[in-house]
């Protein structure tokens, strides 16, 4: 008896949190047609928009996996003073507000800033233009691929490693044909919640971007723009697609999760 | 530790055996390169933040965090997400329990969902969340512009924390610990509460910090949901925003001082709780 | 505390585990589960315990039926083979558990665990963790925790399968010490035959999920019912269609009446006792002889020898297929 009362509550409260309201904006929004989505969807601003995001996103999921892949090696398979110290710092982001972010990455490199000044001379704008949101997509993705693959790295041990070495594998060598195809679906798991990330980051980049419609605006950007201008339809088909893709990308990463006992 | 390669110039005297039987790589250009790319994109940024928070002096950053609205948002938002920390203790844990010990159809796809906040951007959480107890709610339940309305936006964004730090922790658990508390003559409720609780604490208390940490934080599900009415529903991160826009990056600063303050806090706790309960463990 | 199991089946799935087990359990003894793993006896002591329910027959303790009460109403003491230590408790409030679950006051259950950590000699590690103690004290820890409640019996599932083998051996003797002191109606399961026929009063052999045979271990030993009892509960070797111990085996350089000749393969000295190893025909057979008897017969591989059971030895129809 107690077990159905606690799976109907457990259940209830997915409903009213999670799935009612999930499902209630993808039904309303093909609730008026596809052709109003399609239309939504293909008007300048919001084409711009998805490019805009997709070059962001690309950006930051190439930056954090080499630098993911390079410091999960560095922590795994090395020792150096301060290893401790750099392990703790790579979770950082995730404990600061995204808009804290954008605030810090515009008086870090922002036009009055020190260093943004240099910039601006050398003709570089980072501040309300790709690069800083590409910053702040960085910023707030960036532990995402070292998290997926250390624990794998670790499992792993370095005993196929020192093997492939006494087998007369160079470095590079060793890392492509024993390394990586041992961590290939935890790297995979890691480059997907990355970028599902990258994709729907918000806060950070509204700071950064300056929100200029049709030049930095990115995806979840024009769902905030359209909805408070009260084009419900175009916020709702957007919001839509970023959800699809949300839930796209867990069902690859429930894929790609290493299984228990594998 | 230091490694043999880090010194340079290969002295072999000076090499504990263990080394030189397992070479190790050493860290070297990646090191600093992985070094220089952390420091650009989070360390210099962060510190200019904090001393722009406290380069006036305690006084002035006092003052800026005291303003009336910043003050109101900053309490609005540790209280709010007290509760949410302290709401997903418990249903989290009661998700995960259903997840782990109940068995039912469709269990693997309501697994996978609970991740769903995790993914959807937090602009689309409080839109959808608005759809449904926005002004136009089905339900009649409008919640828009109220407290009521951020702490629902809190709890969509933060229900995976409690449910994931705990569902592996129940599914390690020795189920022989509960056979045995029943055959010493322990009942259902008793064996919960003296024999799996205790258990389960550790991971309950994390995924609460973790989920506090993240409440506090908070900015985009809250934008759309709550108004953002000063003295009313405004979270700290909005008040931010505001001052930012404003241009006044310097109160902006303190208060994002503030709140990385308490985030650290929590997390070096989290950090001494678990290490507490690890060597017991 | 006698057990009675009357009838008892038992399936996982469509997997027979139990079929139709009937056992009797004399009160005060120490009675071993013998039989190989996946053979139902660990099954069939949980269902002695009530973690399990039989779909058919029926478990008694002292001559009441206890088939349909939870385990916590049956007072049965159980160790679990991975001892079910738990783990936020220290050793003391481990022991302490049940008496603490039954609202016994302080100082009893202070006297009592006191008590109970000696004779486990735990004392000095009172105050640890569970994480903090070594497999074998985990388990007098877990069988300190057992007893604590004075249990109509004690249940044991595989005690030492997790331990390495000096650990074992020393365990099993003091099990064995333990029921004499506290005398309390034992049983447990193991699928080792040494540690069953070290340690127990009585063995009942399962396999296939029924009982194979039940006694003494001497009895089994000597007069088992079939080849299955006969190969489990100790050494057998083939000699002319019959299964013999191979210590039953008269191994001389001449023939004699009933011997079959045999070529040495190989001579392995194992200290005290040697195994020769021959071929009879076209069958393999071996042979355990003292080291003196193979120093007399001067054994060399490709030597002819001369083999035949024993006068008294106790041998059956090999089940050849």
């Amino acid at each position: 008896m107690a077990k159905y009362l606690l799976r109907a509550i457990a259940l209830l409260y997915l409903l009213f949190l999670l799935i009612l309201p999930v499902g209630l904006i993808v039904w309303q929004t093909f609730g008026d047609g596809l052709q109003n989505v399609i239309d939504a969807l293909t008007s300048e601003e919001a084409i711009h928009a998805f490019q805009v995001t997709l070059q962001v996103a690309i950006w930051a999921v190439v930056l954090n996996t080499v630098f993911g892949v390079g410091v999960a090696l560095l922590l795994t398979r090395t020792n150096f003073p301060g290893k401790r110290l750099l392990n703790a710092l790579i979770d950082l982001p995730l404990a600061v507000s995204p808009v804290v972010v954008g605030l810090a990455l515009i008086l870090a490199y922002g036009r009055y800033s020190t260093v943004g000044g240099w910039l601006e001379n050398a003709g570089i704008q980072v501040i309300f233009s790709i690069p800083g949101m590409v910053l702040a997509t960085v910023f707030v993705s960036l532990p995402l691929v070292v998290r997926a693959i250390v624990p794998v790295l670790e499992e792993m041990g370095d005993d196929q490693e020192q093997a492939a070495r006494t087998l007369g594998a160079g470095g590079w060598q060793t890392f492509r044909r024993i390394t990586l195809p041992g961590i290939r679906s935890a790297l995979g798991y890691g480059i997907v919640l990355c970028l599902a990330r990258a994709l729907g980051e918000y806060g950070a980049v509204a700071v950064v971007s300056g929100k200029v419609v049709g030049e930095t605006q990115t995806l979840t950007l024009f769902v905030e723009e359209r909805y408070l201008n009260y084009e419900v339809p175009a916020a709702f088909a957007a919001a839509t697609v970023l959800a699809l893709l949300a839930v796209g990308s867990l069902l690859l990463t429930t894929l790609l999760r290493p299984k228990d006992g594998n | 530790m230091s490694t043999p390669v880090l010194t340079q110039a290969g002295a072999p005297t000076g090499v504990p055996a263990s080394a030189r039987r397992r070479p190790r790589v050493g860290p070297g250009l990646g090191l600093g390169l992985a070094v220089l790319y952390l420091s650009l994109i989070v360390l210099f940024p962060l510190t200019v933040v904090a001393w722009k928070g406290v380069e006036g002096g305690a006084g002035a950053f006092w003052s800026a965090v005291t303003t009336p609205d910043s003050w109101a948002a900053l309490k609005l938002t540790l209280g709010a997400s007290a509760l949410v920390a302290v709401i997903n203790v418990v249903m989290g844990t009661l998700i995960a329990w259903v997840l782990v010990r109940d068995r039912f159809p469709g269990k693997a796809l309501v697994d996978t969902l609970i991740d769903l906040p995790f993914a959807l951007p937090t602009i689309v959480a409080g839109l959808v969340l608005l759809v449904l107890y926005g002004v136009k709610s089905p339900l009649h339940l409008n919640l828009a512009y109220t407290r009521a309305g951020v702490v629902i936006a809190l709890l969509f964004v933060t229900l995976p924390f409690v449910v994931r730090t705990v569902q592996p922790v129940l599914q390690e658990l020795d189920r022989d610990m509960e056979q045995a508390a029943f055959s010493l003559g322990a009942g259902p409720w008793l064996t919960f509460r003296r024999i799996i609780l205790p258990n389960l604490v550790p991971a309950m208390v994390s995924g609460a910090g973790l989920a506090f940490t993240r409440a506090i934080a908070e900015f985009g599900s809250t934008v759309l949901l709550s108004g953002n009415l000063p003295f009313k529903t405004q979270v700290a991160a909005v008040n931010i925003f505001g001052r930012i826009e404003s241009d006044d990056t310097a109160s902006a600063a303190a208060v994002s001082t503030a709140l990385l303050i308490v985030a650290f806090a929590v997390l070096i706790g989290l950090d001494l709780v678990q290490r507490w309960g690890s060597r017991r463990g | 505390m006698a057990i009675e199991v009357r009838g008892v089946s038992k399936s996982f799935g469509r997997t027979p585990v139990l079929k139709d087990v009937s056992v009797d359990i004399v009160s005060g003894s120490l009675t071993a589960l013998l039989g190989p793993s996946g053979g139902g006896k660990s099954t069939l002591l949980r269902v002695i315990a009530g973690l399990e329910v039989p779909d058919a027959g029926n478990v008694l303790i002292s001559g009441v039926d206890a088939t349909r009460l939870s385990p916590q109403r049956r007072n049965v003491g159980f160790v679990f083979q991975h001892y079910a230590a738990f783990k936020h408790l220290s050793v003391r409030r481990n022991v302490a558990f049940g008496l603490e679950i039954r609202k016994r006051p302080k100082a009893e259950i202070r006297a009592r665990v006191d008590e109970l950590l000696q004779l486990v000699h735990l004392e000095q590690f009172a105050d640890r963790y569970p994480a903090q103690l070594s497999g074998g004290q985990r388990q007098r820890m877990a069988l300190a925790r057992a007893l604590a409640v004075e249990p109509q019996v004690l249940l044991l599932d595989e005690p030492f399968g997790a331990l390495d083998a000096q650990v074992r051996k020393e365990l099993r003797t003091w099990l064995r010490r333990l029921h004499d002191e506290v005398h309390v109606t034992t049983v447990f399961v193991t699928h080792d035959q040494e540690e069953a026929m070290d340690v127990a009063d009585e063995i009942v052999v399962l396999a296939d999920g029924e009982v194979k045979q039940a006694g003494r271990p001497q009895d089994l030993y000597d007069n088992p019912a079939s080849p299955f009892v006969m190969s489990f509960l100790g050494p057998v070797t083939e000699l002319g269609g019959r299964l013999v111990r191979p210590h039953d085996i008269d191994v001389t350089a001449e023939s004699v009446e009933g011997s079959t000749a045999a070529v040495v393969n190989r001579v392995v000295h194992l200290g005290f006792e040697v195994r020769v190893e021959l071929t009879a025909g076209d069958r393999d057979v071996w042979a355990q002889i003292t080291r003196g008897a193979a120093g007399r017969l001067g054994l060399q591989p490709g030597d002819t020898v001369h083999l035949r059971p024993v006068p008294a030895a106790k041998s059956l129809a090999a089940a050849d297929a």
